[in-house]
């Protein structure tokens, strides 16, 4: 039940060189949003790129995440990798389809913008012509996400890096690691970062973007391969053709380590540690308790 | 030319078609008579709004056609049907809000309650006051009408769509639910229960109908819900929030008070178990406009 409906599960890697060059892991979200803009599947994507907005304290935010719809590979391959700080996917989607135009519209995101993306589609209360134009929507795993001024944080004042000397940053095995451009890397255990996370992240009540078509991440596989969970009819077709056009190789999920066991669970943990937390909020105080929007209002 | 020129010419060989399918429709009228009396009774109430609602919901275009002709008699309404006061109904659609200083609106949004099985505030004015909150009279040419309230300040009212103006495909949503939750089977009703339970949440919330862009800051942001995915933003349709290094940030001298940005928040109300079945609601309402 914690990972949600599914019709398979696999691990997979993308077979297209230049992007895996890019790629956190498997490089499944560019390569499929790549083979569905090459396919005619879908007209642009949302996809979360780096900022291009002015320095903030003396360094070019490289590292903060901006939604932004694109409709070509180049921009798809310019904004790869994860950042783990907060990106509001849900933002441009109104824009994609009323003034970019977009007919068929991809979007990438974490559980709870999925989330926001699906509650958009069965309640469209002011998403005028978006509930029929969602033509992909691929979800991340997520445990949880840090606001950029705690990524900021963490690189420069914990690990001692320059934020925008950083290549590549990873969540795994227990610790939150930078590579910069030198080749250094510095690694603070996972632990001493749950105090930055976003409070939002502590009521959230999913790991695996349950509500995704295709929802994938490392968790479960080797180094360089995704775990991928197909979930919808939607996308089941659309994986199958990618899987018969030759854009990914897969491994089935019991034959890779450390396999399905391991997503179960950290999606166990999270959410029984999150059940507690809104469990928890309901006698905050004393006879009162905070808002629970899963309840009622 | 040449555009208009191709048009008449596709039109020509097709004459002998729509002969056909006249002669179809006649047959097919014949046997109509089961889905018209099913129907439920339903109309639009017109307060003190621009219409833009109504407008909203004709723009469902061939759709709401299909709900005319398949689910709904359209019995009052002040632009559609020629009615001179508020029969009985299954659904009542109000938009606007309430001046207080005009009796006849009284008057008419308490028959409307007193009439109709359901009522369904459509729109922000009628929800939550919206932009009639920043009324203050001197108006031609009634200058002592001052004071506009929401619907729920005088009568129960049973659903909200709020927004300014709601989107046509969750009116359409609103409308369908209803129809479902009087005429359909079993499970539908139950569906239609669920779905409609929210809107009907909102409607009861002691704290919607003075919704502004400070119910998303006092009952998402202050209570520690927000995960900045930036619903609010894409739903606010005057463009007063900005996402500020991830959080919503909102101009709040542009805020008209509609409360779209709470009502879209996933944090503002969320059924994991309806959301869920989301492949088959959406596949039941496209069935049920083919």
């Amino acid at each position: 039940m914690v990972l949600g409906n599914y019709k398979t599960v696999v691990s997979a890697r993308s077979t297209d060189k230049e992007i895996l060059k890019g790629a956190q892991d498997g490089g499944i979200v560019t390569t499929l949003f790549a083979y569905a803009l090459d396919e005619d599947i879908i007209d642009g994507a949302i996809v979360a790129a780096p900022s291009r907005s002015k320095p903030w304290r003396g360094h070019w935010d490289i590292w903060r995440a901006e939604p932004r719809v694109v409709t070509t590979r180049q921009e798809l391959l310019a904004s790869q990798k994860t950042g783990y700080n907060i990106c509001p996917m849900v933002t441009p989607v109104k824009d994609a389809v009323r003034m970019h135009g977009l007919d068929r519209v991809g979007v990438v995101g974490v559980p709870c913008q999925i989330q926001g993306f699906r509650k958009a589609q069965l309640y469209p209360i002011a998403m005028r012509d978006v509930p029929d134009k969602l033509a992909l929507v691929l979800g991340i795993f997520c445990m949880e996400v840090f606001p950029y001024q705690s990524i900021v944080q963490l690189v420069e004042d914990h690990l001692g890096k320059k934020i925008d000397s950083v290549k590549k940053m990873e969540v795994g095995k227990g610790k939150f690691t930078v590579r910069t451009e030198r080749g250094e890397t510095a690694s603070i255990p996972l632990k001493d970062t749950h105090k930055y996370e976003q409070p939002g992240c502590h009521v959230c009540l999913d790991y695996v973007a349950n509500l995704a078509d295709i929802s994938s991440g490392s968790v479960g596989s080797p180094d360089g391969w995704s775990t991928v969970f197909v979930r919808s009819k939607k996308g089941e077709q659309i994986w199958n053709e990618a899987m018969t056009a030759g854009m990914f190789e897969t491994k089935p999920m019991d034959q890779v380590k450390p396999g399905l066991d391991i997503v179960k669970k950290l999606a166990t943990e999270k959410i029984t540690k999150n059940r507690k937390t809104l469990d928890s909020r309901a006698t905050f105080g004393v006879g009162k308790g905070l808002r629970n929007p899963y309840l009622n209002l | 030319m040449q555009r208009i020129s191709n048009i008449f010419k596709k039109q020509e060989p097709e004459k002998p078609v729509t002969k056909k399918f006249v002669e179809k429709k006649a047959e097919s009228g014949m046997k109509e008579g089961k889905p018209v009396a099913e129907k439920i009774r339903a109309g639009h109430v017109h307060e003190s709004g621009c219409t833009g609602c109504l407008v909203a919901l004709a723009d469902n275009y061939e759709g709401i056609l299909k709900i005319l002709d398949r689910y709904v008699d359209w019995v009052y309404d002040l632009t559609l049907a020629d009615t001179r006061h508020i029969p009985k109904m299954d659904v009542a659609l109000i938009e606007g809000s309430v001046c207080l200083q005009d009796k006849i609106a009284v008057e008419e949004v308490k028959k409307a309650r007193e009439n109709s099985a359901i009522v369904v505030a459509i729109g922000s004015c009628a929800c939550t006051g919206n932009i009639n909150r920043f009324d203050r009279g001197g108006q031609a040419n009634q200058p002592q009408h001052e004071s506009f309230v929401p619907l729920s300040d005088l009568i129960d009212v049973d659903v909200f769509v709020p927004c300014c103006p709601p989107t046509p495909e969750q009116l359409r949503n609103a409308v369908l639910m209803a129809y479902l939750l009087l005429k359909g089977t079993d499970d539908q009703k139950k569906l239609a229960g669920r779905y409609l339970q929210p809107l009907m949440n909102l409607a009861k919330s002691p704290f919607f109908s003075k919704a502004s862009f400070n119910t998303l800051m006092q009952e998402v942001i202050n209570q520690g819900l927000c995960m900045g995915c930036g619903s609010c933003a894409a739903a606010c349709p005057v463009r007063a929030i900005t996402m500020e290094y991830g959080k919503p940030q909102g101009e709040r001298d542009l805020c008209i008070n509609c409360g779209a940005c709470f009502a879209q928040c996933p944090r503002g109300f969320f059924d994991h178990g309806l959301t869920e079945q989301y492949e088959s609601i959406m596949e039941l309402i496209q069935e049920v406009l083919k």
